[in-house]
């Protein structure tokens, strides 16, 4: 069976699922940029962990867990970034603290919400045929806010990613620039739910990127292929889901990775070829 | 002489443990000053506290700045290379500008002359052609000039490089101080080393820190001083070239 992908359109939930996806690409490939350059991959786990608490109390007092998950994610993400330095627990130790911390509150809260929790493993797993109207409209903001955010503040965020400790001596304002960075973590980590979901969201965050990072080490041009990628990962992945009947989440990671070893084997072949030249030129 | 620097009985530290214990030293234009000082003796602490990233306890550092009164805009500082993160991407150009910072705020976006500016530095430290290379791709040395150029690209009246000879080889070291040597005719330089036997040989006067500050007004430091100075360290000989701290009391270069 071939997909038709002009009839696919004319469908409602298509078309959300591919403007989720492309919101999605959006923040992720930037945010993922920013993640993977500052080596936060790990608190970006903890944070996204930790958001699932706020899914279980959201079911159990009967409001948008996304609103709950938000709010878990935000506070555990400034948490981590400002608590850390100073309470002289390690980072990682309070990452892995909050990151289960988050997970029992919600298995909890779960539990004790009457009835089964229907769309509990798309909050898990992502669902992205089941993006509302509602959810679309957050995205488009959270997406261009980052776009916007990125563009004007570029040099400072680079700067002070690269190095934090010079960027003091020179009286940036560190310690905001990192925060407002951490809540857009968390805020995007929170809307890719819907597509990848908590188990899943973290590929978003760094596939693209290392496909990005094997041809090039500029941030910028990290960023915009990370998009690029993204987008084409998570298209391709939503044909496939559709195409096969299989979890849209899972068929976005796997063409992601897809994307990713073409890449690795491309730079490959390519690095291998000049080596070959070299030597050829050297003998002659 | 125009003063640059007033440290006044600064003390620093980290949590409840003093590391630093009235600190006093000024620094004049021209000054050509060597730390030196045992491991753990707060000789970059020093630097950190002057730069602003280690609050002191009590205490001032007092920045003469010819338009702008107490600012510290007018430091180069070139840290310790240890905690630098080799994958970051971004590029040599960038770096270099980096520098430019404080003076150009968090909004701007830079100008073709500042580029040009960051461009020559690259040119006269010889790593012109590493312009766009990634930071990942560099040597040791080639990476302490690029740190050396974002130090130097807002024109400071004073230089102040934290152990800048860790990485570098012994062939690009005596290049390196011949360059500082060159500066220090347009600028201050203060100058962290464990390497006492070379840095002695071209700087002016030697502070020795261990908890205090002893000021030594030449570059000539024997033995017995070190020690009256509570500075126990090592003095390597090195051969002929670059000298070695005298032991014994030589001609005073004090100017």
């Amino acid at each position: 069976m071939i997909i038709n992908l002009a009839e696919l359109l004319q469908y409602r939930f298509f078309t959300n699922a591919l403007l989720a996806a492309t919101l999605t690409s959006i923040a992720c490939g930037i945010i993922g940029t920013y993640i993977v350059s500052r080596r936060i991959v790990f608190i970006s786990g903890g944070i996204t962990h930790a958001s699932f608490g706020g899914i279980g109390i959201g079911y159990y007092y009967g409001f948008s867990p996304i609103l709950g998950a938000a709010l878990f994610a935000v506070l555990s993400a400034l948490g981590i970034e400002m608590i850390s330095k100073r309470s002289g627990v390690r980072e990682d130790s309070l990452i892995g603290i909050l990151w289960s911390f988050g997970m029992a509150t919600g298995i909890i809260f779960i539990f004790m919400s009457p009835g089964y929790a229907p769309d509990l493993m798309g909050y898990l797993f992502g669902n992205i045929m089941t993006v509302s109207d509602g959810i679309l409209i957050v995205m488009a903001i959270l997406s261009t806010i980052i776009v916007l955010f990125f563009i004007i503040f570029y040099k400072p965020i680079l700067f002070i990613a690269f190095d934090q400790e010079y960027a003091k001596t020179h009286n940036y304002p560190v310690l905001l620039m990192n925060s407002v960075l951490i809540t857009l973590v968390a805020l995007t980590i929170v809307m890719s739910i819907k597509v990848a979901g908590i188990i899943l969201v973290l590929s978003l965050l760094t596939l693209p990127q290392t496909t990005a990072n094997t041809f090039s080490k500029d941030f910028r041009t990290i960023m915009i292929w990370s998009v690029i990628f993204a987008f084409t990962g998570s298209f391709t992945g939503l044909l496939i889901s559709f195409e096969m009947n299989i979890p849209s989440g899972a068929s976005i990671i796997f063409s992601l990775i897809l994307i990713f070893l073409v890449f690795k084997v491309l730079y490959w072949a390519i690095t291998r070829m000049r080596v070959i030249k070299q030597l050829k030129k050297n003998k002659l | 002489m125009e003063k640059i620097l007033e440290i006044s009985s600064l003390t620093a530290g980290y949590g409840d443990q003093v590391v630093l214990s009235d600190i006093n030293l000024t620094v004049y234009e021209k000054d050509f000053i060597g730390i030196i000082g045992p491991n753990g003796g707060g000789k970059t602490t020093l630097l950190k506290a002057v730069m602003g990233l280690v609050k002191p306890f009590s205490g001032k550092v007092k920045f003469f700045h010819r338009e702008s009164g107490d600012d510290r805009n007018i430091i180069g500082y070139l840290p310790q290379m240890n905690n630098l993160d080799r994958d970051f991407p971004i590029s040599v150009t960038d770096v270099v500008l980096s520098g430019l910072m404080s003076k150009e705020g968090v909004f701007s976006r830079y100008s073709g002359r500042q580029k040009e500016l960051a461009l020559n530095l690259l040119e006269k430290l010889g790593i012109y052609n590493l312009r766009k290379k990634p930071v990942g791709e560099l040597s040791g040395g080639q990476l302490q000039r690029v740190y050396l150029c974002r130090a130097l690209i807002s024109s400071p009246r004073l230089l102040m490089l934290d152990e800048p000879n860790t990485f570098v080889d012994t062939r690009f070291e005596t290049d390196f101080y011949e360059i500082l040597r060159e500066l220090n005719e347009e600028m201050a330089v203060i100058i962290v080393s464990h390497d006492v036997g070379t840095i002695t040989w071209y700087v002016k006067t030697i502070a020795c820190v261990n908890r205090n500050l002893h000021y030594h007004r030449s570059n000539v430091i024997t033995q017995e001083q070190l020690e009256a100075y509570n500075c126990p360290i090592q003095i390597i000989t090195h051969g002929d070239v670059p000298h070695t701290v005298l032991k014994k009391h030589g001609k005073n270069h004090d100017n």
